[in-house]
């Protein structure tokens, strides 16, 4: 499932516009995560406070939403912008790629809860793809 | 026997309350159709499906959801018993329908999409848990009948 013309313009289009709001979309979205799929806190036992309002998880969140971006500036090679991110969830992270899904999920509602009828089935549809893409890629060398 | 606390009903019923099932119905099934267009093997007579458009537009698209929806407020009123509420649902998506299991729990994850984007920040963490958890149960429940 390759990202058309179509879905890379829909991309870089909503970026544009969230962009200014990163930090607290991502914050959100891994707060979602972690009240939605509290198996994921397993991931944060390092953290003091993992609970989903936690400032250290929005903190996360901020970051990985920052990568979401550069995913997004590198979108025609979305395998060599996050080239360092794959090897070190390959090697140090080794998050179950399955959670990859779980936080595209809750990534998809924040956006959603942010963009209201902007995000569109159409401007949806070219995030899920995306995200999917980037899963992939994070994934791409753990075995 | 599915345990559901106080809040967790309180924040289904809310919600419930203040959706529009018709108009929440078709934009889930549309979204559905559109993200997921694999699904449209469903609809073949439902006429035209071929882009984001026609679907928002079809008729047959948004008489469904809503058929669907008022499926759901079902369940919603026998929260303490959805298998029970569903049994026969389930055995027709199995035996006649012949729907993959998976389709309901993709059906599940757009309509949370549809409502984030009705509610905005009013769908917050804890809520969006307690509906992750009804469509998980929607889920089993009509996937039981299924050999």
């Amino acid at each position: 499932m390759t990202l058309s013309a179509h879905d890379k313009e829909l991309v870089a289009k909503t970026w544009t516009k969230i962009a200014p709001k990163a930090a607290q979309i991502g914050g959100e979205a891994l707060g979602r995560l972690i009240a939605v799929f509290p198996q994921t806190k397993t991931y944060f036992s390092h953290f003091a406070d993992h609970s989903a309002s936690s400032p250290q998880i929005k903190a996360h969140g901020a970051k990985v939403l920052g990568a979401i971006g550069q995913a997004v500036s590198g979108i025609d090679n979305v395998s060599a912008s996050l080239s360092k991110l794959s090897e070190l969830h390959a090697y140090n992270l080794r998050v179950d790629p399955v959670n990859f899904k779980l936080l595209a999920h809750t990534l998809l509602v924040t956006l959603s809860a942010y963009l209201g009828a902007e995000f569109t089935p159409e401007v949806h549809l070219a995030w899920d793809k995306f995200l999917a893409l980037v899963a992939t890629v994070l994934s791409e060398k753990y075995r | 026997m599915v345990h559901w606390t106080d809040e967790e009903r309180q924040a289904i019923s809310s919600t419930w309350a203040e959706i529009n099932v018709e108009e929440v119905g078709h934009q889930a099934l549309a979204r559905v159709l559109v993200v997921y267009p694999w699904t449209q093997r469903y609809f073949s007579t439902f006429g035209n499906l071929s882009n984001a458009t026609a679907i928002a537009g079809n008729p047959k698209v948004r008489a469904h959801g809503k058929r669907v929806l008022d499926a759901l407020g079902d369940a919603i009123t026998h929260l303490d018993n959805v298998s029970a509420t569903y049994a026969k649902l389930s055995q027709l998506h199995s035996e006649k329908l012949h729907v993959d299991p998976e389709n309901f729990r993709l059906l599940g994850e757009t309509l949370i999409i549809s409502l984030a984007a009705q509610f905005g920040a009013a769908f917050t963490p804890d809520i969006q848990a307690a509906w992750q958890k009804l469509m998980a149960v929607v889920t089993a429940a009509l996937s039981k009948q299924y050999y």
